[in-house]
């Protein structure tokens, strides 16, 4: 028998061994390994494209760095805390958000004609509530769908598309279309996982997609609009709004299949191209690391994607189902639409490339949603 | 119930996987698409994206060719390009500009003119290009600029050759000056696409004179720069570099020797003087009183100050020696003289009795001659020593019109004969038709009386005199006056030109109008014999007195009781030596009164100097 063992341990692969083992020691802190690591590869892929993108700032990589570390404690966290919790704070979080999207428009302090941020007492930072309604919205759409039978009623939907309707409506009042579009997809897609109907879905689809021309006329503004021009026609100001849509295009397309190599990116290193630390850092990556570059960091986005949606799979609860699964999809609609708006195929809104645009209330707040994520995946209820 | 649920749970649980699915399928699809998108950017369209990155990235930058210089014929330097240091600025990197503005203000001065230009700059401009804020800072200002240069992000202080004309007003009317390219300049330089390119760099261009006469070949080749920038616009590095070629440096006839004493000579009195190398037709001097600073032109005059120079009474924009007309007076005689020669009205021995004046048959008009009792018996020597007028009355009225005008046109009367002196007039040569076509009627007897004298219609410019002087002294030769002696080594020959060389009936009259333009030097009874006393040369010249009023007749010509500016403008024509001429010159000093007070004794100077000069 324990010649067989010894065997057996052999004919193991030594590393896959120790993965497993370590596995099920992640597993223990409530921590998915596969997720953690792909994030980790993410995370260091992305400071090396910053470390280009921001003209070799250190300081910038090392700052960072350091969000990296507190999203990664923030992460760790939230995976230990049990997902009845969240199902318990979910319907408050979403009040307490919306109340403080209420503050804003009321006391709030902005920039460029738009309220978006909250001035806290003290030495702390500024607060930009709807950062806050991004976790809460799905949260308290599952809490609400989770109670219910599935696939939803039609009564059912009603009453959750009132819910995502409070804080769309607040955040569009700052106003901010953008993030507005994005807070209330997540939580739709809520209610897709949560099973309703195709042909819902795509009468829904269709009602927007009349109601589109109406927003021009009735939602927009006037710098909402001139970002839909440029984005039609870039060269019709090529030094005003539409530069920065022709430097990100010159930069991708001058990158070609193998690019120009690391820091020797014309475009991204002689400040040609705008943002080149933020929302613009594809760009970076596309004209130093061409074609191969880009589709290996896809990859990478796809795996993680992919990992998500199969860890909401196997969640226990159907909270945790609907949660992880809106949150992976919602993670890839800010890679979709920052990749989009960088390569020109959508008008550009403010979003920046997940873990790899510089920015720390970005990288916390995603790694605090991977962390909800294993927290929905790695805790069992006890029999 | 129990297994209701579970069945539910189970149910859920595939509800779920196919919309995972779903979602999984739905986001590869768009990774996918991304992927396309960046495959066409990358792949299809490198090679247009390529292109534009280049061209972002690599700027070709026009380098102004340094502008010839201008020597005189003794190599001393009339024309220069000295660094001068500018303040300039960048309103796109400066954070608060008034308050930067504000600050080199109390760091160098700023009058208002300064702020004025900058706001007229900072209007049209590409980003990021320099503004120039001040101009010529001295070491001082260059320094306190430098000390706080970290407090002024955005300011720079760049050097640039500029035009600089170390003797300042002395040549001003001869050489001009260059002066900031405008409109104007831009419309006329773009009508031509290679002078678009050699412009490109180029920020002065010559307005007058020699500057603007030789703009062509002072200028140069424009050279490039191939240089990397970054957005803004800032030199990371050259990558190639074709210098630019420098424009021809020019030699010219001046001398500056002669030049800076007729300055100096002029000084205090509004006139011109002009002088002509005899052999080569050279324009030795050529100074008209008073001038202005050209270097004031360079930087851009102020309006104040060119408002001054507009509305002086002196007018000393206006080039006496080249645009001044003026009635050659009694100058013109040895020329109507020989014109009478030539028509055989006269000889050297002919002699008339002047009884102080002339009358034309048929006319009771008197034509007075300048001395009151009158020369008595007098011949054409005697005549042209003493400015006998009788005498010339009578000639030019026995010669005609059409005998007098065609001879005198040989001389360049009439004409502008230059060759590169640029604006200068003709004058007038009145004849038959002249008269007719401007309106002044028929031609009367009395006006070919008045022609005999140089007074009535006819008008000269200083420098025709000079030229008809400098052929009379090499004896009917041609030598059309010039400035430009060299194009960097090489001379420069100029065309003969379409006039014909004076051929007299007896080129024995040349000699003999020498002589008896002499011997009004040298003569006892000589206009000019003031001009004994410091007599190094022998020079044979004529004085003349132009009046500037008609003088009613038989009326009493009162010089003290008239204002300054209508006394009689005083006239030297001359050449000297006599037996061998080397320089011919003409002098007019307006309101001089009397000759042989103040032109002649200034001829005299001058060509002391440079028949002094060329021996010493």
């Amino acid at each position: 028998m324990a010649s067989t063992d010894f065997s057996r341990t052999i004919s193991t692969p030594a590393q896959h061994h120790t993965f497993e083992r370590s596995g099920a020691l992640f597993a223990r802190i409530h921590i998915d390994l596969v997720l953690f690591l792909l994030i980790v590869l993410l995370a260091c892929v992305g400071l090396l494209i910053l470390y280009s993108g921001s003209g070799q700032d250190m300081t910038m990589v090392k700052r960072q760095a350091i969000h990296f570390a507190l999203g990664a404690f923030a992460m760790i966290v939230a995976a230990q805390i049990p997902p009845r919790a969240y199902q318990f704070i979910a319907p408050w979080g979403l009040a307490f958000g919306s109340l403080l999207l209420i503050a804003v428009l009321v006391a709030g302090v902005g920039a460029k004609g738009a309220q978006r941020w909250l001035d806290l007492p003290g030495a702390l930072p500024r607060f930009q509530p709807s950062e806050l309604v991004k976790l809460a919205l799905p949260l308290a759409v599952a809490w609400f769908m989770a109670n219910r039978p599935v696939p939803p009623r039609f009564r059912d939907l009603i009453q959750a598309l009132a819910i995502i309707m409070i804080p769309t409506v607040l955040i569009l009042k700052q106003p901010d279309l953008g993030t507005s579009i994005l807070i209330s997809t997540s939580g739709l897609l809520v209610l897709f996982f949560a099973g309703m109907s195709w042909a819902l879905i795509t009468s829904m689809i269709a009602i927007v997609a009349a109601l589109a021309p109406l927003m021009w006329f009735f939602v927009m503004h006037t710098y909402q609009k001139q970002r839909v021009l440029t984005f039609l026609n870039p060269e019709s100001d090529p030094l005003g709004t539409g530069w920065n849509i022709i430097q990100s295009k010159t930069a991708i397309g001058s990158g070609g299949i193998h690019g120009k190599g690391f820091l020797q990116g014309t475009q991204s290193q002689l400040e040609f191209l705008p943002e080149s630390h933020t929302d613009f850092i594809i760009a970076v990556l596309a004209e130093e690391m061409g074609l191969i570059g880009v589709c290996l960091l896809l990859t990478l986005y796809a795996l993680i994607i992919l990992r998500c949606l199969y860890i909401s799979s196997r969640c226990e609860t159907l909270f945790g189902r609907l949660l992880s699964g809106s949150m992976s999809v919602t993670f890839f609609i800010y890679v979709f639409v920052n990749v989009g708006m960088v390569s020109g195929i959508l008008p550009v809104v403010g979003v920046p490339l997940p873990l790899v645009s510089y920015g720390g209330t970005s990288v916390i707040s995603l790694l605090l949603g991977f962390g909800l994520i294993m927290s929905m995946y790695t805790h069992r209820q006890k029999k | 119930m129990l297994e209701q649920s579970i069945r539910d749970k189970s149910f859920e649980r595939r509800l779920f996987r196919a919309r995972a699915i779903a979602a999984a399928v739905l986001v590869l699809l768009c990774i996918t698409g991304l992927g396309v998108r960046m495959t066409y950017l990358q792949v299809s369209l490198h090679e247009k994206y390529k292109n534009l990155s280049e061209n972002n990235r690599i700027q070709i930058r026009p380098i102004a060719p340094n502008r010839g210089l201008i020597y005189d014929r003794n190599g001393i330097l009339l024309a220069e390009n000295i660094p001068a240091y500018s303040l300039t600025i960048v309103p796109e990197r400066v954070e608060n500009l008034e308050q930067t503005l504000a600050f080199l203000n109390e760091l160098v001065g700023l009058s208002d003119r300064d702020r004025e230009q900058f706001e007229k700059r900072n209007g049209y401009r590409r980003p990021y290009e320099p503004i120039v804020l001040r101009q010529n800072l001295n070491e001082e200002e260059i320094a306190a600029i430098m000390v706080n240069r970290f407090y002024l992000p955005g300011v720079d202080v760049e050097a640039q050759l500029m035009r600089h004309y170390p003797n300042g007003e002395a040549f001003a009317h001869v050489l001009g000056y260059v002066g900031r390219i405008n409109e104007n300049d831009i419309s006329k330089i773009e009508r031509d696409d290679d002078n678009k390119r050699r412009y490109s760099a180029t920020t002065h261009i010559g307005k007058i004179g020699i500057e603007s006469r030789y703009e062509e070949i002072l200028h140069g080749d424009v050279g490039y720069e191939k240089v990397e920038t970054n957005a803004r616009g800032r030199l990371l590095k050259t990558l190639e570099r074709v210098d630019p070629k420098p424009g021809t440096d020019l030699t010219l006839h001046l001398d500056s020797h002669l030049q800076l004493l007729a300055g100096d000579l002029l000084k205090g009195r509004r006139g011109a003087v002009v002088a002509i190398e005899v052999e080569s037709g050279g324009i030795l001097a050529l100074y008209s009183n008073p001038g202005y600073d050209p270097n004031a032109f360079v930087t851009g005059i102020s309006f104040s100050a060119y408002n001054e120079l507009t509305t002086s009474l002196d007018k000393p924009l206006f080039n006496r020696a080249t645009r001044g007309t003026y009635p050659p007076a009694s100058t013109l005689k040895p020329f109507i003289g020989l014109a009478a020669l030539q028509a055989g009205s006269t000889n050297w021995n002919y002699s008339i009795r002047d009884p102080g004046w002339f009358q034309l048959e048929n006319d009771d008009r008197f034509y007075r001659d300048w001395k009151r009792e009158g020369h008595g018996r007098i011949d054409l020597e005697q005549a042209i020593v003493q400015s006998c007028d009788t005498y010339f009355y009578d000639v030019a009225v026995k010669t005609g019109i059409d005998g007098l005008t065609p001879f005198l046109a040989k001389f360049g009367f009439g004409q502008d004969m230059s060759a590169d002196v640029i604006s200068a007039t003709s004058g007038i040569l009145p004849d038959r038709n002249w008269k007719r076509n401007t309106g002044r009627g028929p031609w009367y007897p009395g006006d070919t009386v008045n022609l005999g004298i140089g007074q009535g219609f006819m008008a000269v410019t200083p420098l025709q005199l000079a030229t008809a002087t400098a052929l009379l002294a090499n004896k009917g030769k041609w030598q059309i006056p010039r400035l430009l002696a060299a194009e960097n080594t090489d001379p420069v020959i100029f065309p003969h030109g379409e006039i014909d060389d004076i051929i007299l009936n007896d080129t024995g009259n040349w000699e003999r109008m020498f002589k008896a333009m002499q011997n009004v030097i040298i003569g006892q009874h000589g206009t000019a014999r003031v001009l004994q006393r410091n007599l190094d040369f022998p020079i044979a010249g004529k004085t003349g007195t132009a009046q500037v009023v008609g003088i009613e007749q038989d009326a009493e010509y009162d010089s003290e009781a008239l204002h300054e500016r209508l006394r009689d403008h005083a006239w030297f024509m001359g050449f000297a030596p006599v037996d061998k001429p080397q320089i011919a010159i003409a002098v007019i000093i307006e309101n001089g009164e009397s000759s042989g007070k103040t032109a002649a004794p200034i001829a005299q100077q001058i060509i002391n100097k440079y028949l002094g000069g060329a021996e010493g």
